[in-house]
């Protein structure tokens, strides 16, 4: 049975309909990740299958009993909330203090226990949210562009302990990347969004699928396709605004 | 005891700074100053009709406040930012108060007393009202705390954890009314935000954990109640703005001495 099964999803935010047909779903301890230009819906999807989001029509079932852990797109917490990572880690209760150190240990950041949210650099800050997202021994991770804002090599290790999460606890991972280079590598199975999915399979059959080269450009996924994609993609959406 | 105005003042007072604590700061960090500020102001017209309908003021001004929240919760996210919505609402409802005040031709009412407070004026009856809501907003609060929490560090995580953010905000807005309501008599319409955002963000510096910005925030808006009434009491000044003079003082003062010593490291 699968961990998550979406089947004809429909979202829309009034009159603005962000996903269509969307079908996806993801079976027990594999890595898949979601790819799309802005404003393609990887963020709606997730909300939906969180259940942040009421689509307007389709099923979304998860596993009956199905934990999730989910990594959220840079979280900003306010200056003025005081909170410490041991705190923060504890907020859903029956957390002990024994099994925050262990997520810690795991998601690559022991010591942190007593440091302010606040004052966390940023690959601190997401590996402890990685940790959070372990603790109570998820089923699923959900990542939402989880390396948004770190650097190359510290969204390159992140990523590498994710990997050695999988193995370690066989939880699946559905996530949401920008970097192409590090989902062709890492990932069993790859969806290619744009507000529905254009084309789904294994990284190096996507990579050389005629929708996803419209997409992303016919480079081999290398960092400059990255930036290129959003401007040789004609859909329905227009760039007027953002230039 | 209670037979003595002081005593019953600082009674209210402090019960008032305890329901402010906790709320106060989940106003604080959800940045939600000017709805604070907005519900209190609709608590005029609250007034007004509970004085033509000979209701309690109490319930007038809590249920007009409810609406008050209940209706910018619902609008925002609808077309117009959060600020468009409380200014025109705020005001509006504040101005509307004031004219419905005026068709009340049989009673007269000093409405110095409820823009300002009158907390030496409060009566065993107050005290029993504030006090019962007081102990409601906090139990309310500490009920919800963790979810509250939550919801206000992030809506995806929220859900994610199985929460209802949107469930969440609702018992902060219940909370944010009753507190305006019982607040009227001590510190007035205007000066509610002031007992909600000022002891909250004096403990901000001296507060690691949420918990303990709620409680020193408590102890804080505590001192400022009976000092305030004391300064009160000898100065001869009035005593709703003299107990925000001094939380604004003890702001100031822990400010000062957090960027001393932030400087001195």
């Amino acid at each position: 049975m699968n961990l998550i099964d979406v089947k004809n999803l429909h979202v829309a935010y009034g009159a603005n309909t962000v996903l269509r047909h969307v079908d996806l779903h993801l079976e027990q301890g594999e890595i898949v990740t979601i790819v799309g230009p802005n404003g393609s819906g990887k963020t709606s999807l997730l909300r939906a299958i969180i259940g942040a989001t009421k689509p307007v029509s389709g099923d979304i079932h998860l596993k009956p009993g199905l934990k999730i852990g989910y990594v959220p797109q840079r979280l900003h917490i306010d200056p003025t909330l005081p909170i410490t990572v041991e705190r923060f880690m504890r907020l859903t209760g029956g957390v002990s203090k024994a099994a925050c150190r262990t997520a810690l240990e795991t998601a690559g950041v022991p010591d942190l226990l007593k440091r302010q949210m606040t004052k966390l650099s940023g690959g601190q800050f997401q590996r402890v949210m990685l940790a959070r997202a372990l603790i109570n021994q998820p089923d699923v991770l959900l990542l939402d562009e989880a390396t948004q804002g770190l650097d190359q090599p510290g969204s390159a290790a992140f990523y590498q302990q994710i990997a050695q999460v999988r193995q370690e606890t066989g939880c699946a991972v559905l996530m949401i990347s920008h970097e192409l280079h590090v989902v062709m590598s890492a990932s069993d199975r790859v969806v290619c969004l744009n507000g529905h999915v254009c084309c789904e399979g294994a990284p190096a059959i996507v990579a050389s699928a005629p929708e996803y080269r419209a997409l992303f450009g016919t480079g081999t996924g290398g960092a400059l396709a990255l930036y290129r994609h959003d401007h040789d993609h004609d859909h329905t959406h227009s760039h007027e605004a953002a230039e | 005891m209670l037979d003595d105005f002081m005593t019953r003042a600082m009674l209210a007072g402090v019960g008032v700074a305890f329901a402010a604590a906790p709320l106060g700061c989940f106003v604080v960090w959800r940045r939600m100053a000017y709805f604070g500020d907005a519900t209190a102001h609709a608590a005029i017209l609250g007034i007004a009709l509970a004085l033509a309908l000979e209701v309690s003021i109490f319930a007038g001004a809590m249920v007009v406040a409810l609406i008050m929240a209940l209706t910018v919760t619902f609008l925002t996210g609808r077309g117009y930012a959060m600020d468009t919505i409380l200014g025109v609402l705020a005001h509006s409802a504040l101005a509307f108060g004031l004219v419905a005040v005026s068709f009340l031709s049989g009673i007269r009412i000093d409405l110095m007393a409820y823009l300002f407070g009158d907390i030496l004026a409060v009566s065993k009856s107050d005290l029993i009202v504030i006090w019962g809501g007081a102990t409601l907003v906090v139990a309310l609060i500490l009920w919800r705390w963790s979810a509250l929490l939550m919801s206000t560090l992030n809506e995806e995580l929220a859900y994610a954890s199985g929460l209802h953010p949107k469930r969440e905000q609702l018992v902060l807005t219940i909370s944010l009314a009753i507190t305006v309501a019982v607040a009227i008599k001590v510190v007035g319409v205007l000066l509610i935000a002031a007992m909600l955002i000022i002891p909250a963000a004096a403990a901000r510096g001296l507060a690691r954990t949420p918990e303990a910005m709620a409680g020193i925030a408590g102890a804080i808006g505590a001192v400022s109640a009976v000092a305030g009434l004391q300064g009160a009491y000898v100065l001869d000044t009035p005593a709703g703005p003299s107990i925000v003079c001094v939380a604004a003082i003890l702001f100031a003062g822990l400010n000062l001495v957090g960027w001393r010593s932030k400087n001195a490291m």
